[in-house]
């Protein structure tokens, strides 16, 4: 009988240690490959945009930049951020006049005289919301929420279905011409995990534009979120986007 | 009444479970064989996207990356009103100069027609911002013959 025992302990302690280790296993089997993000911590960070109306001189270098560092097809019809002209009369906020040719690439020819109206310059861009959309309506998981805020696009799992572009509430997807998936905005990933700030934010020469970590408790955001009158676009989709506007006119849409 | 097969009636049921079963099993094989290994690490996404949208190469280098060859230019452009005006801002992106100066050069902008991509009256624009008319304000030649681009004055 004892024999019998320790047998049976030799068994059941066998069979716990192997199913033991086979969970373990598996648990590396479903994590796949360890990042390759050498210094990057995506869970330190919450990106986002501050972008100052007041400043904008719609001069189009953000919108060249973003073409050249991002890849994104040089024909006018595909944007990852771009710059409108919002032209208003009088007390008619419901319709403004809004152009941007080139997306603003090239600069705005003159259109407006002094005393017409109120003119102003508006980048647009991906406004990296907290409850986006797009990401909710992608069948695969191919747009998804960064553990850093941004919203990603996963070009290999992507089926080009579209559903995220009519999503989006502020236009800001398109499809890539060349590789017939879904493209916009990533907030240069590739650079802001390098430390380095996005390619509009590089080059716009007046400051409107700039890259903010609203997890630093040293960054100056927050200082300026509590002394602005800050907007965002579109509050009543209840998005919760992360492009902040100084300045915004209640005509923008 | 025929009994027919080993469980009379109820084989019928034990034909649908079989089913049943085969179903459930090719479907976890194609999930198993179709869905990444790396499919919700960390929520309903591939982990490895996040790497992906990490390792494109740089286009624009940062205007840190200038200051250590262009000392000179960056003294010149840190004490003037273009202060907070990036390199690439009108030099063009310069990741490839930056890493290889002799195989890239930077672009050397137009003295006029860069200067008036900003600076060129548009009503839309700010008003405190410098803007001239043209045809006004030095109808020919390039700004940059009165005005040094890195430190241009009031």
């Amino acid at each position: 009988m004892t024999a019998d025992r320790r047998q049976f302990l030799r068994e059941t302690g066998k069979l716990l240690l192997l199913t033991g280790a086979a969970g373990l296993a598996f648990d590396h089997v479903i994590a796949g490959q360890p990042e390759s993000a050498p210094g990057y911590d995506a869970t330190r960070h919450w990106w986002g945009m501050l972008i100052d109306v007041e400043k904008c001189i719609g001069c189009g270098r953000c919108v060249a930049a973003c073409k050249e560092e991002n890849g994104v097809s040089p024909e006018p019809f595909y944007f990852r951020t771009w710059v409108e002209r919002y032209h208003v009369r009088g007390d008619d906020l419901e319709h403004p006049v809004v152009d941007s040719p080139h997306g603003g690439k090239d600069g705005f020819p003159e259109r407006y005289r002094t005393g017409e109206g109120k003119t102003f310059f508006v980048p647009k861009m991906c406004n990296h919301c907290a409850d986006s959309p797009c990401v909710q309506v992608c069948p695969v998981g191919a747009t998804f929420h960064a553990p850093d805020g941004v919203v990603l696009v996963d070009k290999k799992y992507c089926i080009g279905c579209r559903y995220c572009v009519q999503a989006c509430p502020y236009g800001c997807r398109y499809i890539d011409p060349a590789l017939h998936v879904v493209d916009k905005c990533d907030l240069c990933y590739h650079r802001i995990a390098q430390g380095l700030t996005t390619a509009c934010c590089e080059v716009c020469p007046t400051g409107a534009r700039q890259l903010v970590d609203l997890k630093d408790p040293e960054d100056p955001i927050h200082e300026y979120l509590r002394t602005h009158k800050v907007h965002v676009l579109k509050p009543h989709m209840a998005t919760k986007p992360k492009a902040f506007y100084n300045g915004l006119d209640g005509s923008v849409r | 009444m025929v009994m027919s097969g080993p469980f009379g009636h109820g084989e019928h049921l034990v034909r649908v479970a079989g089913l049943l079963a085969a179903g459930l099993l090719f479907f976890l094989l194609a999930r198993a064989v179709l869905v990444p290994s790396d499919f919700g690490v960390y929520g309903h996404y591939r982990a490895s996207a996040l790497a992906d949208n990490r390792a494109r190469p740089l286009v624009h280098a940062g205007r840190a990356a200038c200051a250590p060859c262009h000392a000179e230019r960056a003294a010149e452009l840190a004490k003037g009103k273009h202060a907070g005006v990036g390199c690439e801002s009108c030099h063009g992106a310069l990741a490839a100069h930056a890493a290889d100066a002799k195989a890239h050069k930077a672009r050397k902008p137009d003295g006029r027609a860069l200067c008036l991509t900003c600076h060129r009256f548009n009503v839309a624009r700010p008003a405190s911002f410098s803007q001239v008319d043209p045809r006004e304000h030095a109808p020919e030649g390039a700004c940059t013959d009165c005005h040094a681009a890195h430190d241009p004055g009031p």
